[in-house]
């Protein structure tokens, strides 16, 4: 899969690919009318899909360090884009984002903006430059750029507590809809789902994972966009949802002030499962103050800045040109998702929530309700609780509780679409939490196989043991992660923000500043990542621990509290020491400009 | 000043419209969320409620590839633009 060749085909090979998954989804459709069964279905989506990811995978496998670590840097702007929405859109985008759309309306949506914005700063202030840099990783900029090991480590240090954060987070969300779908407990699925992940990644590296993550993109964005069409065309909102709800926004405004917000009794939220919530916020009316949705904001896009499973996409384009050209198309590619989540959550809370709907549940006897074939499987699933507070026997909008998760997964049954529709959905899913873990798990461990053992322990080891080494600590990190993610600390959407959080804390500003500002030396760096990552730790710890906080600074923001530590530091203690020597700012020269081979290249 | 250091700087120029531009979408317009979300906008949905789901992001999109053919152009006045061989 190495030849100029295989680039040129690459349209033809994922067009016939595309083709083959929507046949696929039609002989499923067939046989659903024929009598399979749902669960069929659903074991059928699953394992097909993740069968191809891991021939992909086994397709991709290489002994050459350049294909994997960077893919041979040849994967063209448009296959890159979509490679690295997969990479992006994870297990939380795809299942939890509608859902907290869903519940929490515009305050909540501070992450789409925030999600999307942060490219602008990767294009304009740092891929580019570490594409010219021609880098492995994102430590090896930091390592080269300002010297020395303490540097290089930390930024090891900094990458994987992030990438870390993240990862339990999309092997939890993998291991949720491997359960759901395989119908097998949790604590299994994780596993089952890890393998999965395995398996696109080790033999190829960023080589098998790069096309793998193409066939995620492909999977995962018609299992979301297919749904929200079709339930839009089917409840008769318009047949293009993004240009036409307007009046279904402006209704569940309505029926919002006819139901109102009644707030349940601590004693009666206590009975409600964990996990599950209410609509407590209004849907599509400004519900946060300026500072708390711009801080989120501003926390994701310097968060997605600073990620490094992000960035080391960037470094597997061809050229500078491709790398800036690849970020605006992977944007593109990620748009078609998030500007489709507030449709989806849109029409979701419409057809649970209207009375004038046949799907509508509010307002009808708890009896009926919980007669419901969709009600008693989520319910069963917990994912769906309705209990009846005040008595009345009628359900009221403060007696309905939904997962997250459940709005994605289970709106297309909800909304009385067929059952391969709920495993397709499942597919999409999986395809996107996997995308994400693959990512994540090899940014960890190609940090700490290239930065860590090859270029501090043994600068001379051979490719092979280098590779054997990057492959080991691909599967112990894996495995490090899955057995954290059984245990089930956090919920998905909270792990995933805390790691854009702890990514801004210790590398924004030392990545930034490594470009654009000349006098920005070792000691300065060393200083912005070990502070900012140490102060946001603190402040998420003492927010965690009872502290008041400051500046409307909460758990899910500490990452302004830590870059802005890490700037200061940095900027302080360049200052205090020796300017860089001629030959980093010669370097940092030849960085900024496209033209000429790569800095690494040279060396 | 040398060629290098002009074309640094028409890119730090580039940089600062870039980041004014982003600064609005992404900053600008939600310090008046409430004030805004009273207004009907496209397709109908309120002005804010329609930045967010997709005013905003569909921004960023065109942001990136008008910033990645400005970038190219400066490359390519001061001759630093890749050759089609490297």
């Amino acid at each position: 899969m190495k030849s100029t060749n295989f680039i040129d085909n690459l349209p033809k090979v994922y067009g016939i690919y595309t083709g083959g998954f929507i046949g696929f989804i039609i002989l499923m459709a067939i046989a659903e009318q024929m009598g399979m069964t749902a669960k069929a279905i659903g074991i059928a989506f699953v394992a097909f899909t993740v069968f191809i990811y891991a021939l992909i995978g086994w397709l991709s496998r290489t002994a050459q360090a350049d294909a994997y670590y960077v893919a041979g840097r040849q994967v063209p702007t448009v296959f890159n884009g979509m490679a690295t929405a997969a990479d992006w859109m994870s297990g939380a985008s795809f299942v939890a984002m509608a859902g907290g759309i869903y519940f929490k309306g515009y305050g909540y949506m501070a992450l789409l903006v925030g999600w999307t914005g942060g490219y602008v700063l990767v294009a304009s202030l740092l891929a580019p430059y570490l594409r010219k840099f021609g880098c492995y990783t994102v430590p090896d900029f930091i390592g080269t750029r300002y010297g020395g090991n303490l540097a290089r480590f930390s930024a090891v240090v900094v990458l994987t507590v992030a990438s870390f954060t993240y990862v339990t987070a999309q092997i939890n969300a993998t291991g949720t809809i491997a359960s759901v779908a395989l119908d097998i407990p949790f604590q299994y699925a994780v596993y089952i789902g890890l393998i999965s992940i395995l398996l696109c990644s080790m033999l190829g590296g960023m080589r098998g994972v790069t096309w793998t993550q193409v066939a995620q993109y492909i999977v995962l964005i018609i299992a979301y966009l297919l749904p929200v069409f079709w339930i839009s065309n089917k409840i008769g909102a318009g047949f293009f949802p993004h240009f036409m709800l307007a009046d279904e926004v402006a209704r569940i405004g309505e029926l919002e002030a006819q139901f109102g917000f009644v707030k349940n009794s601590a004693a009666d939220l206590a009975t409600v499962p964990k996990g599950l919530a209410g609509i407590t916020k209004a849907h599509s009316a400004v519900n946060a103050s300026p500072w708390a949705f711009i801080s989120l904001a501003l926390a994701m896009m310097m968060g997605t800045a600073s990620l490094p499973h992000v960035m080391m996409r960037y470094f597997t384009t061809p050229s500078v040109k491709a790398a800036r050209k690849s970020v605006g198309w992977s944007l593109f590619f990620i748009f078609l998702l998030y500007s489709s989540a507030p449709m989806l959550a849109t029409l979701s809370k419409l057809s649970l929530l209207d009375p004038n709907l046949s799907t509508g549940i509010i307002g009808k006897s708890v009896a009926e309700v919980q007669a419901i074939d969709w009600y008693q499987n989520w319910n069963t699933a917990n994912l769906m609780f309705i209990s009846d507070f005040n008595g009345n026997g009628t359900v009221e909008l403060n007696e309905f509780f939904m997962g997250g998760k459940a709005v994605v997964l289970a709106t297309p049954e909800i909304a009385g679409l067929p059952y391969v529709i709920s495993g397709l959905v499942a597919a999409g899913g999986m395809a996107a939490a996997m995308s994400t873990a693959d990512g994540l798990i090899l940014a960890i461990a190609n940090a700490i196989s290239h930065d860590v053992y090859y270029k501090i322990i043994d600068p001379k080891a051979e490719t092979a043991k280098r590779l054997v080494v990057a492959r080991v600590l691909l599967v112990v990190i894996g495995f490090a992660g899955a057995t954290i993610a059984a245990m089930e600390i956090q919920g998905i959407l909270g792990s995933v923000i805390w790691a854009f959080d702890f990514a801004m804390s210790g590398l924004f500003f030392p990545l930034v500043l490594g470009v654009w500002w000349k006098r920005a030396n070792r000691q300065g760096a060393i200083a912005g990542m070990l502070g900012g990552l140490a102060a946001g730790t603190w402040y998420l710890v003492w927010v965690r621990t009872g502290g008041s906080g400051f500046l409307g600074i909460t758990q899910l923001t500490f990452g302004i509290f830590g870059s802005a530590v890490s700037l200061v530091a940095m900027v302080v203690v360049s200052l205090m020491t020796q300017e860089p020597d001629k030959a980093t700012q010669k370097m940092v020269d030849e960085v900024r400009v496209p033209s000429g081979k790569t800095i690494l290249g040279k060396q | 000043m040398s060629n290098q250091e002009k074309h640094w700087e028409k890119s730090r120029g580039l940089l600062m419209i870039t980041l004014a531009i982003w600064f609005v979408f992404s900053i600008g317009i939600f310090l008046f969320g409430a004030e805004m979300n009273e207004v009907t906008g496209p397709f109908g949905y309120p002005w804010t409620y329609w930045f967010t789901c997709q005013g905003s992001l569909g921004a960023f999109v065109i942001l990136i590839f008008w910033f990645a053919n400005r970038q190219e152009k400066i490359d390519e006045e001061f001759g630093f633009s890749e050759r089609e061989d490297e």
